[in-house]
Order: C-alpha cells, then sequence, then structure tokens
C-alpha cells in the first residue's frame, strides 16, 4: 500500500530503496534552497510577508532531509550499527551529510517562538547554519555522483546566485554606511 | 543458426509482429497519456520493452547458478548504459529505437585470422549457452541473469591469437546519432575495456546475445556484449564493434575517467572498499522495500573457477 501511493504518481522502478532515498534528499535540498530564496525575493518584489513561510520551508527542508537520513538508516542499512557507524565516519561525503542533518536537527528543535524569545542572541547564530547546510547539502549530493556531475551542478549554480545576492547587498550596506 | 528465419529475407528487413504492435501500441498510449496529467515519468510506464525473437538451439551449462533470476522487467528497466543517459530508466527509454542490426564486429592485432565480420558470421560457427550468472555491479547493488552467449575461449581460439597477444581488448560502437548519450561526455568514448588473456579464456567469461532465450534487448547491450560474472558489472562491456589481440594492458574507460575508484581488474572483493562506500554488501535487486542487503562474495563466489588467476597478486594493488 505504502508503495502503490508512490506508484500512482510514477514508477519506483526495481530499486525502490534507492529511488526513494534519492528523491526524499532531492526534496530536502530543494527546500533548503527555498528557504535561502526568500529574502532575495522579499527584496527584489518588496512582499515582506513572505517572511512568513520561511520558517515553514526550513521545517519541510528539516522533514525530507530527516526522511532521507531515516530511509537511509533502516531501509538502506538495516539499522546495522557496525556499517553505519563507519559510513558516517570513514566516507566523507555521508561525513558532511550527516552534519549538515545535525544542524538540521538543531535549528528545527530551535525553531519555535518560544525557543526564539529564550535563546535570544544564541538563535540567529543557530539559524546562521542554513548556509551551512546548504552548501553541505549540494557538496554531498555533488560527492556521491559517481560521473554525470550535471544535476549537482544546477544545484550549485542555484546556491550561488542565492549567496552571492546576500554578498552583494551586505556590501552595498557597508558602502553606504 | 542465430535465429529461425526464412532463408530469402534478411532479418532487418523484417518488422517483427511485436515491433509492429507495440508500435502502434505506443502511439495509442502516448495520445491517452498526452491528455492526461501523468507525468513524464509515468508516460515512460507505458512504454514496452519489446521482447526479443527466440534463439534456437541454447544448451544447458553447469555453470549457471541455482539461485532465482530477477524479473524479465527489472534486468531491462534498471541499467547503466551510458551511451545512452546516466539515469538507471534512459537506456531503457532511449534506446527502443536502436538498431541492432545490421552489426559488424571488427577483429585485429596479434592473431592469425583477423577482419571485419557481420554478426551473423561471428556467432555461427559457435554454440549457445545458457548461463545464469550473478552480475555485481560497483554500486553495490546485483541481480541473478539468465544470459543466454557464447564462451569467450571458443571465439578467441577460433581467431588464433599468436603469442604476443597478452591481453584482449573490447570497444563500443562510437555514434553520436544512435547512441544519444554519447553527445555528453561523461566517459571519454567509445567505451574500452580489456581483460588478460587468461581471464578472457577462463571458461566463465562469454559473449552474451540475449537474456531469458531470446535476443537481447538494446538497453542490455544489444547485439553482443562481455560478461564476467567474477568482476564488477562496468567491465561487461556492451555494443562491441571491435576485438583487438594486444601486447600492453589497455586503458579502461572507468579506470581512465577514476584511476583511484575504479581499476583494470576490478574483481569483485568484499575487503577491498570502493573510496567512497563499502564493498562488503550488495543490495539484490527485486528484494523489495524491506530485505536487507546481502554479504558481497569474493569473486562474486566465482572463486572456483577464477581465484588461481590472481594467486600471489595484491588484490588491494590491483583492485
Amino acid at each position: 500500500m505504502f508503495t502503490d501511493a508512490f506508484e500512482i504518481t510514477g514508477r519506483l522502478g526495481a530499486n525502490p530503496i534507492e529511488e526513494i532515498q534519492d528523491r526524499f534528499g532531492y526534496w530536502g535540498l530543494r527546500f533548503v534552497l527555498l528557504t535561502l530564496a526568500i529574502t532575495p525575493l522579499r527584496k527584489v518584489t518588496g512582499k515582506n510577508w513572505l517572511i512568513r513561510f520561511r520558517r515553514m520551508l526550513g521545517l519541510f527542508a528539516f522533514f525530507y532531509i530527516l526522511m532521507h537520513f531515516l530511509t537511509w538508516l533502516i531501509l538502506d542499512q538495516s539499522l546495522l550499527l557496525s556499517a553505519i557507524k563507519e559510513d558516517i565516519f570513514e566516507r566523507p561525503f555521508i561525513t558532511i551529510g550527516f552534519t549538515a542533518f545535525l544542524i538540521l536537527i538543531a535549528m528545527a528543535a530551535t525553531s519555535t517562538n518560544a525557543m526564539r524569545r529564550r535563546l535570544g542572541k544564541r538563535w540567529q547564530q543557530i539559524h546562521y547554519g542554513i548556509y551551512v547546510v546548504a552548501l553541505l547539502g549540494v557538496w554531498h549530493y555533488w560527492w556521491q555522483v559517481k560521473l554525470d556531475v550535471r544535476d549537482p551542478l544546477i544545484y550549485a549554480a542555484i546556491l550561488v546566485v542565492l549567496l552571492g545576492y546576500r554578498i552583494r547587498v551586505r556590501d552595498k550596506k557597508k558602502r553606504q554606511g | 543458426m542465430l535465429i529461425k528465419r526464412p532463408a530469402d529475407v534478411r532479418p532487418s528487413e523484417i518488422t517483427s509482429k511485436d515491433n509492429y504492435l507495440n508500435r502502434r501500441k505506443f502511439i495509442q498510449s502516448g495520445a491517452i497519456a498526452g491528455g492526461s496529467l501523468l507525468t513524464g515519468q509515468a508516460l515512460a510506464a507505458l512504454v514496452p520493452t519489446d521482447r526479443g525473437a527466440k534463439l534456437a538451439d541454447v544448451h544447458v551449462s553447469d555453470f549457471s547458478t541455482s539461485e532465482a533470476t530477477n524479473s524479465f522487467e527489472d534486468i531491462s528497466t534498471y541499467n547503466n548504459y551510458y551511451e545512452f543517459g546516466t539515469r538507471k530508466d534512459d537506456p531503457y527509454l532511449n534506446a527502443q529505437d536502436f538498431e541492432a542490426h545490421p552489426w559488424t564486429i571488427e577483429v585485429e592485432g596479434h592473431a592469425e585470422k583477423t577482419g571485419v565480420f557481420h554478426l551473423e558470421d561471428f556467432v555461427k560457427p559457435h554454440m549457445l549457452e545458457e548461463r545464469i550468472y550473478r552480475m555485481r555491479c560497483v554500486e553495490a547493488w546485483s541481480m541473478v541473469i539468465p544470459w543466454v552467449g557464447i564462451p569467450l575461449a571458443n571465439i578467441i581460439k577460433h581467431f588464433q591469437p599468436t603469442s604476443s597477444a597478452k591481453f584482449v581488448r573490447f570497444e563500443t560502437l562510437h555514434d553520436k546519432k544512435r547512441m544519444p548519450g554519447q553527445r555528453y561526455r561523461s566517459l571519454n568514448w567509445p567505451y574500452r575495456e580489456g581483460l588478460t588473456i587468461a581471464e578472457a579464456t577462463n571458461p566463465l567469461a562469454i559473449l552474451a546475445v540475449g537474456i531469458y532465450g531470446e535476443v537481447l534487448p538494446n538497453q542490455n547491450g544489444a547485439p553482443i556484449r562481455l560478461i564476467t560474472p567474477w568482476k564488477y558489472g562496468f567491465k561487461g562491456i556492451k555494443g562491441i564493434v571491435k576485438m583487438s589481440f594486444v601486447e600492453k594492458q589497455p586503458g579502461t574507460s572507468w579506470e581512465i575517467a577514476a584511476p583511484n575508484e575504479y581499476g583494470f581488474s576490478a574483481n569483485v572483493n568484499p575487503e577491498v572498499d570502493h573510496p567512497r562506500w563499502s564493498q562488503a554488501r550488495e543490495r539484490r535487486i527485486g528484494g523489495g522495500l524491506f530485505a536487507s542487503k546481502q554479504p558481497t562474495l569474493m569473486f562474486n563466489g566465482y572463486g572456483e573457477q577464477v581465484a588461481h588467476l590472481y594467486d600471489g597478486l595484491d588484490l588491494r594493488r590491483n583492485f
């Protein structure tokens, strides 16, 4: 029944575990980039109310990355701790993916209004983590590919644009202030 | 005879009944899918993989495993064949119209008999065998596939290589028009592979021309491809157009692309990890959502037939 739900929108193919794991990863990365797109969109369109969606998009990103991780942990690795530990500590592309996931956990856990009030300045420091998550996420994807880097290249290009915008805005402010 | 056919009509001139009906079914289903909200992937699900013509006179082999074979659908829709695209479903989607006939193979190098041969003549002198083999991909998944083919040893014997022939080198077709994936240089086209003469004449090595008793589907490497079941799947070069007997170890495509990750030997070895992932376990395709990975076997379980080829070699250095 679970697989039937996916089959409605597209075949899972001969390796369904890999397909599910990959799709959760793609959507996680897309939502991370979407959260980074909010601020540039606000500035460019003047629609300041877009900020209200940023937390929701961030939590979607966390949800998809959590599912990506759980698919790997349970379906791919069958909860075999020794193999999991080896992968996380000895395969660099998994290390950086896992690190990004840990940062996202911290951000999700501190995403409530109450948490924001309680943590004060610390809250913003934690939530600058989205930049690290985006960089590590794109890198994790790029490093996982065997030869065809065209897809990761697109994500990297989008990230460069989103980060480049912020750098330009900050430079402009510095020159004016 | 490779295929039973009327003597006065060439096989390339006949549209098989399956193709004829399937093309019309495809056009009909395309019209239906176009008018609906189905995604591109669902449309792909409607494209059938034509079953090949039945192969006659196929003999049973003792080298076949008794493990359950993977379904024709799995075998023909989950492929690494970058000549048709780098996604797993690209080959079966993009190779539907690939014409595998007429086909010629050039044999050259240190051998008594060389030349350019039509596929039918290349295959004609030899007996077809069914070899049900495990296939272990370097990506850590595997299948059990019922190949139909010819022992490579028999083919090589026919061409009588001289003592200077230390290696056999293979090359794939290079034609961007017929193989659209070659428009992107994911690999340095044409695909090339090679074996030592001892590996090539080992009884396990075959040139496969079919699966499930039928002609090989395009996405599986039609019309003829190499199978070396004790090595990672990328050694099984597809769509072979050239076979050369050479003195020096030939460069092979994946080794050229990433020499620290893919070697010339590429023997299945659970003790030597790929730099980016473990080779100790593998996912057997067809196990479903909750099947765990299973342990990978040394030489993919074919040690009895091939381990002696590597006696005394450091398999970590010669990977």
